[in-house]
């Protein structure tokens, strides 16, 4: 079988720029779904913080500094080819890569070693969170996000069951939305998880925050789902900066997976405004 | 939309006069902390021990900035959220600390104590750090730089944008 070598010099560079990159400039999707947002809110105060989040993020992508200064703990999703080999640790590699990002591109380091007794900083934001799946192919695509904390730790979990039906598995995301209320930095986008297993399904719900908000899942009974949430978060009224307002979410994009037949697990991962992801193929 | 202008120090006609909702404009002094810097000023004030920052009187901003690129000031510095320094507030507000800048909701536990000591709590705009960094004009280190991002500074700041989230008579613009 022909294997394509992958320098881990490669593997480092792209990590760095990706990291650096989603720090500064938002995307297209959520400018689009501010500047919307904007046309729609009737609320002085509404409008007036949106126009900030948006002046912000052109400052920040103009001048090349992190439109939030929670630059995050670096979560990154890999899609490993299995025709890819590196020459070197793959995963000393990435690091490394995170490393100089928040080192060289004036990123806050947010990771402390220990979680309950030193909580002592280690200075240069790694360790990363890697998710990473083996696929078809000779590339390795990597997609990187900043996520903050102000919004993770509002997310939520629940080992629901069948008998909950839709209707539950609503009511479990439209209940973790409004008991974050204005803490997330809202507009927010809400990412879901639904099926296999606890761990996994808190995995789909991170990778559901780095979707882009205009997409929808290509099953038209979860797009409508995703439709009918938004709307209803919507109306809860907790509004930009939770100040107040008719934009709480910018998004509501879910993942599924297939699940244990007594199960149905439910996890909500909430992201600020500044929904940062970068994507790239080696 | 009016907005207040507005000196710090606090003086308590200044505090008298700001209503929650009300959008403000802050220029002046300010101090900065948040979980960690709380957690050992809580700790001293528990063992009865003098702490190393003056906060009588004084205004402080839950933030945790990110490194200045050469050639500015700051770097990026919006606020975090609140919440997580309710547990260490009311101490401090009842040692004379007048004024919070965060985001989000606080408890119960701390409205009382912003009514009981005439304080004001600020909300800022989540996420809007680079633009916020725009009012900061100057940063000194003060104390806990083993922290990093989390030691307390004081920031030099003008016309330092925020919404009276909760005023001294705890009307609060979260609770709906």
């Amino acid at each position: 079988m022909d294997v394509r070598i992958i320098d881990a010099a490669a593997v480092t560079a792209t990590v760095k720029q990706l990291l650096m990159d989603c720090n500064y400039f938002i995307g297209r999707d959520i400018m689009h779904a501010l500047e919307a947002a904007l046309d729609t809110e009737d609320s002085p105060v509404a409008k007036s913080v949106l126009s900030q989040i948006i002046e912000n993020d052109n400052i920040a992508a103009a001048e090349e500094i992190p439109l939030c200064q929670d630059t995050g703990l670096a979560v990154l999703f890999v899609e490993y080819g299995d025709k890819v080999a590196v020459n070197g640790c793959f995963e000393d590699a990435v690091q490394q890569g995170v490393r100089e990002a928040y080192e060289e591109g004036y990123l806050r380091k947010s990771v402390v070693s220990d979680p309950v007794f030193d909580r002592v900083n280690t200075r240069d934001n790694t360790p990363a969170v890697i998710h990473t799946t083996i696929v078809p192919g000779d590339g390795i695509r990597i997609t990187a996000g900043g996520k903050g904390f102000g919004s993770e730790n509002m997310s939520a979990i629940k080992m629901l069951t069948p008998a909950y039906g839709a209707e539950g598995v609503k009511q479990f995301i439209l209940d973790a939305v409004r008991a974050a209320g204005p803490n997330p930095c809202p507009p927010i986008v809400v990412g879901v998880g639904i099926g296999a297993t606890f761990e996994r399904a808190a995995q789909l719900a991170k990778k559901a925050t780095f979707r882009a908000v205009d997409t929808r899942h290509p099953d038209p009974r979860y797009a409508a789902m995703e439709d009918e949430l938004l709307t209803a978060i919507n109306q809860m009224g907790i509004g930009p900066a939770g100040l107040g307002g008719k934009t709480t979410a910018l998004g509501v994009n879910i993942e599924t997976a297939p699940t244990h037949i007594a199960g149905m697990p439910v996890a909500v991962n909430i992201c600020c405004h500044a929904a940062r992801h970068a994507s790239a193929v080696i | 939309m009016t907005v207040k202008k507005i000196t710090l120090p606090l003086t308590n006609e200044d505090i008298q006069s700001l209503h929650a909702g009300d959008s403000v404009l802050l220029t002046g002094t300010l101090l900065t902390g948040r979980d960690a810097a709380h957690k050992r000023l809580f700790e001293l004030l528990q063992k009865g021990a003098e702490l190393p920052v003056e906060l009588r009187g004084e205004v402080i901003y839950y933030v945790g900035p990110a490194p200045a690129k050469p050639g500015y000031a700051v770097g990026p510095a919006g606020p975090t959220s609140s919440y997580r320094m309710d547990k260490f507030t009311p101490a401090l507000l009842d040692l004379g600390l007048k004024g919070m800048i965060g985001k989000g909701a606080r408890s119960q536990e701390v409205i009382d104590a912003i009514v009981r000591n005439k304080a004001v709590y600020f909300a800022a705009i989540g996420g809007a750090a680079a633009l916020i960094a725009k009012s900061i004009q100057k940063e000194e280190l003060l104390c806990y730089e083993d922290l990093g991002t989390e030691a307390v500074r004081r920031y030099t700041v003008e016309d330092f944008p925020c919404i009276v989230a909760i005023d001294c008579e705890g009307n609060n613009v979260y609770k709906r």
